[in-house]
């Protein structure tokens, strides 16, 4: 790394890239991948979704496992950012609920609402 | 019926009636009546569902809230949680038919909303092992401002301004320290990161580098140019497996990227790091052990001064900090001093992240701007104490801390404050603590915990505690006498005057402050042969009430044979051989066993 400008190029040739931005068309799909959610069974419930992903070939569907969000309670965690910028939180996932979160939300665009956090905060 | 305001209807099919329907229809109409809602609420038996599998089925009116698989034992809870406090019992909700006005994403939660992200901002955001999504958000920008629009000694005056002070535990600001650093002569300086994390059940550092890991990389870089060094080591314990693999991959894309290594940003300015693995001894995470431990020496504390800024690695100026305190770093020197000082408290700016455990009903890492009352952390984001169980204390500040009760909820949460109630700010463990909870208990836990970890190098220390967590032990099991109490305090400031490091002056927290604020429980214990919680077995006794049916459930779970009696009469449980684990009074269905 010579430059900052360099740096900056770097910055928005990823940013165009992954779905992070709320600009994107893409969904991105995070697993919570921290020892803690790699103890509550994350690492099954990452390759099914990934794999899916792949066997359908969504192709503006990515898939990322990313650090530990906080919520031990709640692990395995899976969140979906969608391409208007607004984000789901799974939770207590299973490679059985993740197939049903691919079908429904992912597919065809429907939140499952019974997996979501609200459905499981007090 | 006007008075009626929910109606709770009960599937009435064969099915569920044959699953108990009967007792669980007069167990909720009992209930209800008990706490007061008999004008209030109808129990309407109804018309199979046509959900038989998932029977038997509540439905509770007006809110058409599904309850499926209801259990006898449920019912209390859906009466006292559902019916008279208005909260659905989650648990019990038959799927499928959740509304779709919930929240549906964390950050909308409760538990997030009185959060504030610094440090965390990354972690379950980006993927830790993709240096590209680090550098999305802006990583490794203010390195590259440091680098090519900053000096060294501008770079120390921003981070002493923000107030940023040690997350590691003493609270020490970071710019005076790096500032002490960069004024010390020496042919090479270094920059260490402490990533040992002892306090049990903290786990703050551990998440930041396994859910951000370039942060702290880039941050040491920044803390390399303010006092002149090139090399860093990141202390990590070796227990910590998955935050070491993501800490190597993060190293090795920060060389591939010219981002560490000769000539950074074209500055000329060097930098790399190493981790060093640590063996999880608590002595190590004190700065002056953790030094002789990378030297490769038994790692053991000396005296300072001279402290590890002016002679500290091989002999060299040395800059020690806390992997959370690291995480602030580029953070400050991006948006700055004011943005940074608008948060937190003017003596203590910023946030703070705890790891909440223990009987709390929300466990996880929560980021708090410093200042925050210990009410909204326990109950508004940690959801209160679960099974409607009372809220007694928490222990900051792990075996270095203390305890902090119901009376100061509503205490800002500093460094200071925390002090001052005989506790510290520690690394940011957080142990909720309820009635069940014996105080005595509780110290003579973290006490046990120091013994093991004392590295025996000076006598107060590797003595005293032992002989503290002796007496403890000995109150413990019901053998107490009323001197322990004069002899245990008198022990306790001892340790604490003479001990050589952080370790020892702080071991007796944990007895201070439980006796400080629970004396009345150290004298149960040694006075009346009595533990108040109930927790310590050898002060608690089971024992079989007068009007025992003799149904000899109890006899059949009793897993050491202590309980005799012929059937249909009167039952008694032998204490010699009672191991109190319980078992009986949870069978005993009609509540006549009793603890005491
Ligand atoms: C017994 C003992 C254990 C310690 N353990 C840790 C630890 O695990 N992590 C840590 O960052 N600091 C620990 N400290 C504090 C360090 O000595 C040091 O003050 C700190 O790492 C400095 O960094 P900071 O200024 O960023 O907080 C410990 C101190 C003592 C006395």
């Amino acid at each position: 790394m010579k430059s900052l400008e360099e740096l900056m190029k770097l910055k928005e040739e990823t940013l165009k890239k992954i779905n992070l931005d709320s600009k994107k068309n893409g969904i991105r799909i995070v697993v919570g991948m921290a020892t803690c959610g790699i103890a509550a069974g994350a690492k099954p419930v990452f390759s099914i979704i990934e794999e899916e992903v792949g066997k359908r070939k969504m192709k503006n569907v990515e898939v990322h496992m990313t650090g530990c969000i906080g919520i031990c309670r709640f692990e395995p965690v899976v969140e979906v950012y969608a391409s208007d910028g607004n984000k789901t939180t799974y939770v207590y996932m299973t490679e059985e609920k993740a197939m049903n979160v691919i079908d429904e939300h992912i597919a065809k665009g429907n939140i499952v609402y019974e997996y979501t956090i609200g459905a499981y905060e007090k | 019926m006007d008075g009626i305001k929910s109606y709770v209807l009960i599937c009435g099919g064969a099915n569920c009636t044959s699953a108990h329907k009967d007792e669980i229809v007069k167990k909720m109409k009992g209930k209800i009546k008990e706490v007061g809602l008999k004008t209030e609420v109808q129990v309407l038996p109804k018309g199979c569902f046509g959900l038989c599998e998932e029977g038997p089925i509540f439905v509770v009116y007006p809110e058409g809230v599904f309850y499926s698989h209801v259990q006898a034992s449920d019912i209390n809870e859906i009466v006292v949680e559902h019916l008279l406090n208005g909260r659905i019992v989650d648990r019990l909700l038959y799927k499928g038919i959740v509304g779709k006005n919930i929240v549906t994403s964390l950050n909308d939660s409760k538990i997030y909303k009185k959060q504030t992200r610094i440090v965390l901002k990354n972690c379950g955001v980006i993927n830790p092992e993709n240096i590209d999504e680090y550098i999305a958000y802006d990583g490794y920008m203010a390195l590259g401002k440091v680098l090519t629009e900053m000096t060294s000694e501008e770079v120390v005056e921003v981070i002493r301004k923000s107030g940023l002070r040690g997350r590691g535990g003493g609270g020490f600001p970071t710019g005076l320290k790096w500032s002490f650093a960069a004024k010390a002569e020496g042919k090479q300086k270094y920059v260490l990161c402490n990533a040992d994390e002892g306090d049990p059940g903290a786990f703050m550092d551990r998440s930041v580098l396994e859910g951000d890991p370039h942060s702290v990389i880039e941050a040491m870089a920044i803390a390399g140019y303010a006092i002149g060094g090139s090399q860093g080591y990141i202390y990590i314990r070796a227990e910590y497996p998955l935050a070491i693999k993501r800490l190597e991959i993060a190293i090795e894309q920060a060389r591939e990227y010219g981002l560490l290594g000769e000539n950074i940003f074209d500055s000329g300015f060097n930098f790399d790091v190493e981790l060093r693995l640590g063996a999880g001894a608590f002595i190590c995470g004190e700065e002056t052990a953790l030094i002789a431990s990378i030297e490769g020496e038994r790692g053991m504390p000396r005296n300072k001064p001279p402290f590890p800024a002016i002679k500290g690695l091989w002999g060299m100026p040395t800059i020690l900090n806390n992997v959370e305190t690291y995480a602030n770093i580029s953070q400050i020197i991006l948006k700055g001093v004011d943005w940074f000082r608008s948060i937190g408290t003017e003596k203590s700016p910023g946030t703070k992240v705890f790891a909440l455990g223990g009987k709390i009903s929300n466990t996880g890492l929560v980021e708090i701007p410093i200042g925050t009352k210990l009410r909204e952390i326990i109950f508004d984001i940690g959801g209160g104490i679960p099974n409607g169980k009372e809220f007694k204390a928490v222990q900051t500040g792990g075996p270095s801390g203390g305890c902090i009760t119901s009376d100061h909820l509503d205490v800002e949460i500093d460094y200071e404050t925390l002090i001052e109630l005989g506790s510290m700010m520690g690394s940011g463990g957080m142990i909720v603590m309820d009635e069940d909870n014996c105080m005595v208990d509780i110290a003579r836990f973290f006490l046990d915990f120091t013994v093991d970890e004392s590295c025996g190098k000076c006598t107060p220390c590797r003595e005293g505690t032992k002989r503290m967590l002796e007496i403890l032990e000995k109150i413990t099991t019901g053998n107490g006498e009323a001197e322990d109490l004069v002899k245990l305090e008198r022990l306790a400031y001892v340790i604490k005057d003479t001990s050589l490091c952080g370790l020892g002056q702080t071991a007796p927290n944990p007895v201070l402050s439980t006796l400080k604020y629970y004396e009345d429980e150290y004298k149960a214990h040694v006075f009346e042969n009595r533990c108040p919680a109930g927790y310590c077995h050898e002060l608690i006794q089971y024992f079989v009430a007068d009007d025992c049916k003799g149904c000899s459930k109890c006899v059949s779970v009793c897993p050491v044979g202590a309980i005799s009696g012929v059937i249909k009469q009167q039952h008694t449980i032998d204490d010699d051989k009672c191991i109190k684990c319980g078992e009986c009074l949870e069978i005993c269905p009609f509540d006549i066993i009793i603890k005491k």
